[in-house]
């Protein structure tokens, strides 16, 4: 019961973000702000995971391949898989429900407890508007932050079989292009636009609706955390079976 | 003028305002009274439209709140200012963007008609060298003052304030009552304030209800309330020591 209040409350939330509008000369702002904090500032941790978990994934395929009938440039086609399909999309995403999540929830939550929100709404400003909407729209810068994850994953695949002497550039360039699906790429990029609406709602519902005090905050960061994820893996359970299944 | 209609409000089990009708006069300032724990928040919140009564009429200016649409409920908001108990500034704002912010969310003011207003309720407030610092870098008296000069900048009808002098020393509580109390009269704002401080009272109450759970027990102006045989108002008023002995040398001197 409380998880179905939960889940209305949640598209409630939804159709308020859309109402109502902040002024766009204010809005433009907290656009900027919210790229720099959500994208902008989760870059680093990207690139660096990308590159060694490729490098993984790379080393991973090259010790399993002990049948001498199987091919080299299986590597370069397994790590291009892995990446582009699950990887970059979904396990980045799972890693930013942790970085952006965290940072969502608590910044609304301190406002929230802090009485910030209701200075808004006492103001005549829709706060789920204000608050919520630059984020949904900076996140839609997300799917480059997945391109950045997929390239360098690649990269780090690359590099790690190249100069771990598992697989010669030439082989894996060949695996990396070998029987190539575009529409993988689509399906992944369309998972990515889902991740990116429910990393900017779901943090944000958890710290708009939170009551308490600083500790709660945190608790609220965690729960946030917990269901964050649990949503990006169904959503990307559902997106596989109808788009590839 | 705030008409209160038998208000009331639940949480859950919890009665917390059982049921409250009173009326607060523009140009004046009203003081809300009572222990705390008593409900002076929720009644102010609920006159803000951020509770919503269970039952009872809140009417501004003769018109019920419950029969305003959305852009008469916006449009009084912005008639509208409110100090919160902890200031509610907006941390990722400077001092001066927290007190322009209802001008550029509301007013087609240009950016230096804001920053002159903005410079015009600092000074009133007496806050003149903080302009680019953030609500985390300045004392919690001097963010009661942002808190105010953001309330008052865009010219509201109704001032509300909660708690306006916790957490201050007694002599910036008192400059800040008498601000608020000449802001009142200046702009015949109707002035709302939540208080347990009986410096305020003495000080500024023009009109003061005495909340007691959930109840108004009692309303009057501060020359009566310390002429009141109501027991639970004197033991709220004579809860100080100091008071105690006024109280008996006035009780003394008449006899
Ligand atoms: N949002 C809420 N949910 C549940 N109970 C609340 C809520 N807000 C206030 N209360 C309860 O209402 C009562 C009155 O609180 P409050 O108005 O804050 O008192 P005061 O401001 O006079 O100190 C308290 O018992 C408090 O626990
Ligand atoms: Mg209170």
């Amino acid at each position: 019961m409380t998880y179905l209040t939960a889940i209305g409350g949640y598209f409630l939330m939804i159709k308020n973000v859309f109402r109502r509008p902040t002024k766009w000369s204010i809005l433009k702002d907290l656009i900027f702000k919210e790229i720099e904090d959500l994208i902008y500032n989760s870059m680093g941790i990207v690139i660096f995971i990308s590159f060694f978990v490729g490098g993984v994934v790379a080393i991973q395929t090259a010790l399993n391949i002990d049948n001498p009938l199987i091919p080299k440039y299986l590597v370069g086609f397994a790590t291009r898989q892995s990446v582009i399909l699950e990887f970059a999309p979904t396990f980045t995403s799972i890693i930013m429900a942790g970085k952006m999540g965290s940072y969502i929830t608590s910044s609304i939550g301190t406002m929230r407890v802090t009485e910030q929100i209701d200075a808004l709404e006492v103001m005549g400003v829709n706060s789920i508007n204000y608050l919520v909407l630059p984020k949904i729209i900076a996140l839609m810068l997300y799917p480059f932050v997945v391109a950045t994850s997929m390239f360098l994953g690649i990269v780090g695949g690359w590099a790690a079989s190249v100069y771990g002497g598992y697989s010669n550039s030439a082989d894996f360039i060949f695996g990396l292009q070998d029987e190539f699906i575009p529409f993988h790429v689509t399906y992944a990029f369309i998972k990515t636009i889902l991740f990116a609406f429910i990393l900017a709602t779901i943090p944000s519902y958890h710290g708009y609706f939170m009551r308490g005090g600083a500790l709660e905050v945190g608790k609220a960061s965690t729960t946030a955390f917990v269901w964050t994820s649990i949503a990006i893996i169904l959503v990307n359970y559902l997106t596989t079976q109808l788009l590839l299944g | 003028m705030i008409e209160v209609d038998n208000l009331r409000k639940s949480f859950g089990d919890t009665q917390v305002l059982k049921g409250i009708t009173t009326t607060f006069e523009s140009g004046k300032t009203n003081l809300i009274i009572g222990q705390s724990g008593s409900g002076k928040t929720v009644f102010l919140k609920s006159l803000l439209g951020l509770h919503t009564p269970d039952d009872g009429t809140i009417s501004y200016s003769g018109k019920p709140y419950s029969e305003m649409d959305i852009d008469e409920r916006v449009g009084l908001r912005q008639k509208i200012g409110m100090v919160f108990q902890g200031s509610a500034l907006f941390d990722s704002m400077t001092v001066e963007e927290n007190v322009m912010f209802p001008l550029r969310m509301f007013t087609k003011m240009s950016k230096s008609e804001r920053q002159d207003r903005a410079d015009m309720v600092l000074k009133r407030v007496n806050l003149v060298n903080a302009h680019k610092r953030f609500p985390a870098e300045i004392s919690g008296g001097m963010q009661k003052r942002v808190a105010i000069a953001r309330a008052i900048v865009n010219r509201p009808k109704y001032l509300f304030c909660d708690e306006p002098n916790s957490g201050l020393d007694p002599k910036t509580a008192i400059v800040i009552d008498n601000l608020v109390n000449e802001i009142t009269k200046e702009f015949e704002i109707t002035t709302v304030i939540n208080t347990h401080d009986m410096n305020s009272v003495m000080e500024i109450g023009e009109k003061i209800v005495f909340l007691r759970k959930g109840l108004k027990e009692w309303e009057g102006s501060n020359k009566e309330i310390f002429k009141t045989d109501n027991e639970a108002v004197t033991d709220f008023v004579y809860s100080s020591d100091l008071f105690k002995k006024v109280r008996q040398m006035y009780i003394e001197e008449r006899n």
